[in-house]
């Protein structure tokens, strides 16, 4: 039920956008999708990957808040530099996938329960 | 019959979320005794890339003091729901978070509007938010339920075209100078 985040990068087709490197022990164990912030701090859980098309500073900020290590930007959204640059410093893990938040939940999902 | 509603809409609302087992959080909020260290913060109106800045400040000291993980989530919640919430609906105004070695009681006075009805803003899904803060993401209502949801007490005081004051505490789990909590 815990998977390491650099076996979901090539699931998920995606990119790593922060500081490649400094994730590669990192681990989830469960994931949540949601595009509403507050949502987010009542009902993700530590250690899951987050799935959102919210992309602006605040989504590094609440991250940081409810001990969520990872992001994962959807449908191709790419934040700026500055939530990069903030979530490096915040020791969050940022991803950007071109699939859909459902695709990705799906893949994730999949990983996690086929072990 | 416009005189009426003006005077009803422009009373004092406030809402209590103490439970039971909290003995003395009224007392506490009301007569808050002199606090071992004080943070303080200026919150600017509609800022949302400098929101947050304060409570990721608090939950950082607040660790370095020892407060447990757990614990220390339920604070930085409830702070950034409230920071948010100066930023999003007020003019500006200030936090406070004065540290005790039980708890934390976290004061936010802004600078108005006001909140016509507290009773309503209680409420999971009711907002009042401009399209800015939605666009950030917020404004789904969540904000002052998730405060009370991750404190042990809060009390929030409004008058429509007046400030609004918000105090809630969260306790710790062991105090921060390594004895058990007896509250």
């Amino acid at each position: 039920m815990t998977i390491k985040l650099i076996d979901l990068i090539p699931k998920i087709e995606g990119d790593i956008l922060t500081v490649k490197g400094n994730f590669n022990n990192l681990t989830i164990n469960d994931g949540y999708v949601s595009d509403l912030l507050s949502d987010v701090m009542a009902n993700a859980k530590d250690n899951q990957a987050w799935i959102t098309i919210m992309k602006h500073l605040n989504s590094v900020a609440v991250a940081s808040i409810a001990n969520i290590p990872c992001i994962i930007f959807a449908n191709g959204v790419i934040p700026n530099s500055d939530v990069i640059d903030k979530a490096n410093e915040e020791n969050i893990c940022l991803l950007a996938s071109k699939l859909s938040s459902f695709e990705i939940a799906g893949r994730l999902y999949t990983m996690l329960h086929s072990k | 019959m416009k005189v009426c509603e003006a005077a009803v809409s422009n009373s004092l609302h406030e809402h209590w979320a103490v439970p039971d087992e909290v003995k003395d959080g009224r007392e506490f909020i009301l007569n808050p005794p002199e606090p071992e260290l004080v943070l303080d913060y200026e919150i600017e109106s509609r800022n949302y890339a400098k929101a947050g800045k304060a409570s990721s400040d608090i939950k950082l000291t607040l660790k370095q003091l020892g407060v447990d993980p757990s614990v220390l989530r339920k604070i930085a919640i409830a702070c950034y729901e409230a920071e948010i919430n100066v930023v999003a609906h007020s003019k500006g105004g200030k936090m406070h978070a004065n540290i005790y070695d039980d708890r934390v009681l976290v004061i936010l006075e802004d600078e108005g509007p006001g909140i016509e009805d507290v009773e309503k803003a209680m409420l999971p899904g009711f907002s009042t938010a401009d399209e800015l803060a939605r666009e950030m993401g917020f404004g789904a209502g969540l904000g002052l339920p998730n405060i009370k949801k991750n404190c042990d007490a809060m009390h929030i005081s409004s008058r429509l075209g007046y400030k609004t004051r918000l105090n809630f505490f969260v306790l710790f789990d062991k105090l921060i100078n390594g004895n058990t909590n007896e509250q």
